[in-house]
């Protein structure tokens, strides 16, 4: 993997990510991880469901970056994505998504109101949106480009800035896919350590243990990009929404989400 | 080489001039059976039983105006056979009509493989409850694979796009998601006047979605305590002021999008 | 306006402010006061200057809470932020979250002169960012030990004001302030230190003067 990859992918990349535990400290709370393996166990259902859903919409917004990064320079596709904007309205939009079957011609709200409807916790919108707003503001300053500026205004979710910051950074869906994948995992690993006092050494043991799981889930998610993004994954995880929203209202907590 | 059946199954309710809402199509084919009753459609028959192999297909068409609600007479029981078997249902609700779909629930049952697929298009003032519950086995059974999709688009955008893979116990009795529950289910309410605040409590979680419409999903150890816990779900999502909170103003909702 | 600090004592680069707040760090020990200084600031400046608060806690909204309770703020003039279990790394590796409360209070209230940064209250090595805060006060006292500011630490010698606080309690804990003050003046490099204590001076005037210079000193950098 290149290098500017890698710094995507850093939890030093400065970007929010410390102060949320991707659903660990609220499983924590109500009892459920106690110890290294109800950790590895809960890192496993999350990965293959929401992680999925979240690296897939990553690949998707990479595409459709790249594709942006593309029509950046004067030429007929560029009129037509131009076109597709122009005419944006709710039902519309969805119609050009769906017409160019490859999830581009849609635009960015588009494509971030799929993660909207992926997302049926409030809490976790709104942890989503405020990762997704710091990742843009770092990935802008360490690669600036027109494409990530335009995602400011919607403030997106956290998985279409990555992925687009991915392209930016010169990876493709697989490479975004990957970096989702690993945030996932390792965001809530580093959560569970400071929390419970786990011992490191025994859950990067257990973390490399899931590497092989971490791969399938980015290869099927990154399987999706180019799909027409209403196909892509919804898997839920019902007690991890129940969980984010009574974190969201606890009054004892070290971690937003 | 599906050798199950592949029954097509259609009901259509329109208003008329003075706003009766009428059954203008009413398609059983083959076992899959729907029978309409003063209050509901019932759905009878092979819907209660997919085998392996089965392809059932159910088209619900709400005209503008018009109110349709669906009901089943009995569990649906899903049991293994030559493959999948497939219950799709695709609706679509015209501008002020109201769909209430609440049939009762599914039990996964051992061996089975199903896949349940429910797609909803709604005109931008419509108005939909929709209810699913899932039991893993039947008494002291492990479940066979159950995958459920739900997608509902409201005036062509995403309003909620919903799965439940129940494929490898290790995911889906993790804790993050049903932790070991027997049974699973949800609500989505689609109206004007819902709660915009979000509310849990034990196996239950309110959830507003970014959208006009609220997702009540809940898990429990039996069939009667998730049909409670759902029940209760509805009450505190239709009841538009939570008592500890103000009653949200239109500003505040802008202020703090989904 | 500019008192004695304004003379080329602080060595820092000017502070970045053009068209926005100046941003106020104050930081320090759990326990050392930072949050009753934070509220005595607000009271103290805020008929005079458009100021918001950003508090770090820890565990709880604690911080912000007893500034609400307190009643020296508007509610929407104070945000609290989570630090996911590292009070330093927000202040320090990755102010992100931080950011976004400044931006928020700012888009909140356009014409913001101050936004005071409280800490969760940390070890001694912690500095905030100067991506973060424009200026930073470090608050010791002096049931901590008198040891202290001779042990250093990177809060002790390089935040832009030191501040020996709870001086009234330096007889009941055999605290020498002379010799905290002359061991702080050794690593400080000629920066300030103020000695305080909100029970003789519950208005922190000295404090106070400092921080309105601060203040005059970045709106006439930017003009």
């Amino acid at each position: 993997m290149d290098a500017s990859l890698l710094l995507l992918a850093d939890a030093r990349l400065p970007a929010g990510a410390h102060a949320h535990s991707g659903g660990v400290e609220p499983a924590v709370t109500a009892g459920a991880i106690t110890d290294v393996p109800t950790l590895l166990a809960f890192l496993h259902g999350r990965l293959t469901t929401s992680g999925l859903v979240t690296a897939a919409l990553a690949a998707a917004a990479n595409t459709h970056a790249t594709h942006e990064l593309g029509t950046r320079t004067p030429d007929a596709t560029a009129s037509n994505t131009i076109a597709a904007h122009t005419h944006s309205g709710c039902g519309r939009r969805a119609a050009a998504n769906v017409a160019a079957g490859a999830g581009v011609g849609g635009g960015w709200e588009v494509l971030d109101g799929e993660a909207d409807a992926r997302t049926p916790s409030p809490a976790q919108r709104r942890a989503s949106r405020a990762q997704g707003r710091s990742l843009l503001r770092a990935v802008r300053a360490a690669w600036p480009s027109p494409v990530l500026d335009a995602l400011v205004p919607l403030g997106p979710h956290h998985p279409v800035v990555l992925g687009a910051a991915t392209a930016v950074a010169g990876g493709g869906p697989r490479e975004a896919a990957s970096v989702a994948v690993f945030g996932t995992v390792s965001g809530g690993a580093s959560a569970a350590v400071r929390l419970l006092g786990l011992d490191p050494l025994a859950v990067h043991a257990a973390l490399a243990g899931l590497a092989d799981v971490m791969d399938a889930v980015a290869a099927e998610a990154a399987g999706y990009a180019g799909r027409p993004w209403a196909e892509l994954p919804a898997a839920s995880a019902p007690v991890l929404d129940l969980d984010a929203e009574r974190h969201a209202r606890a009054n004892l907590r070290l971690f937003e989400s | 080489m599906t050798r199950g059946y592949a029954p097509r199954a259609a009901v259509t309710a329109e208003a008329d001039a003075s706003g009766r809402t009428r059954l203008t199509r009413l398609r059983s084919d083959g076992p899959l059976a729907v029978r309409a009753t003063p209050d509901a459609v019932y759905l009878v028959g092979a819907a209660a039983s997919p085998l392996g192999g089965d392809d059932l297909k159910l088209d619900l068409t709400v005209g503008p105006g018009a109110v349709l609600a669906i009901r089943s007479s009995a569990t649906t029981l899903a049991l293994p056979g030559a493959g999948e078997s497939h219950m799709t249902v695709h609706a679509s609700v015209g501008a002020a009509g109201r769909l209430d779909y609440a049939p009762e629930p599914t039990v996964a049952a051992r061996g089975c493989r199903h896949r349940a697929t429910a797609v909803v298009d709604l005109a931008a003032d419509a108005t939909l409850r929709w209810r699913e519950e899932l039991i893993l086995g039947r008494h002291g059974e492990a479940p066979g694979r159950h995958m459920s999709r739900f997608d509902v688009t409201c005036n062509g955008r995403p309003l909620l796009r919903h799965e439940l893979i129940l494929d490898d116990p290790a995911v889906y009795n993790s804790a993050a998601v049903l932790a070991g529950a027997r049974t699973v289910g949800s609500i989505l309410l689609v109206d004007s006047n819902l709660r915009r605040e979000p509310h849990t409590e034990d196996g239950l979680a309110v959830l507003p979605l970014a959208e006009p419409a609220v997702l009540i999903t809940a898990t429990a150890p039996d069939s009667t305590l998730l049909r409670r816990r759902l029940h209760t779900g509805e009450t505190i999502a239709r009841t538009q002021t939570p008592p500890d909170t103000p009653a949200p103003t239109l500003a505040t909702i802008a202020a703090h999008p989904g | 306006m500019g008192g004695h600090f304004g003379h080329g004592h602080d060595v820092h680069d000017a502070a970045p402010v053009r068209g926005r707040a100046l941003r106020l760090g104050i930081g320090g020990p759990v326990g050392s006061g930072k949050t009753a200084l934070t509220a005595a600031l607000c009271r103290a400046l805020r008929d005079e200057l458009d100021l918001a608060v950003v508090t770090n806690d820890i565990y709880t909204t604690e911080d912000a809470d007893f500034l609400r309770r307190e009643a020296v703020l508007s509610d929407d003039r104070i945000t609290a932020v989570r630090t996911g279990a590292c009070p330093h790394t927000a202040i320090r590796d990755d102010i992100s979250a931080n950011l976004d409360a400044v931006d928020a209070l700012e888009a909140r209230h356009p014409g913001l002169e101050l936004v005071i940064i409280e800490s969760g209250g940390d070890n001694l090595t912690a500095l905030f960012s100067r991506g973060l805060a424009d200026r930073q006060i470090f608050v010791l006292d002096v049931a901590g030990g008198d040891d202290v500011p001779r042990k250093g630490g990177l809060g002790v010698a390089a935040a832009d004001l030191l501040v020996i606080n709870k001086t009234d309690l330096a007889p009941f804990v055999g605290s020498d302030l002379d010799l905290m003050a002359s061991d702080a003046a050794r690593v400080r490099d000629g920066r300030p230190v103020v000695l305080n204590s909100l029970r003789t001076d519950p208005a922190a005037t000295e404090i106070a003067h400092w921080v309105r210079a601060a203040v005059g000193a970045a709106h006439a950098a930017a003009s």
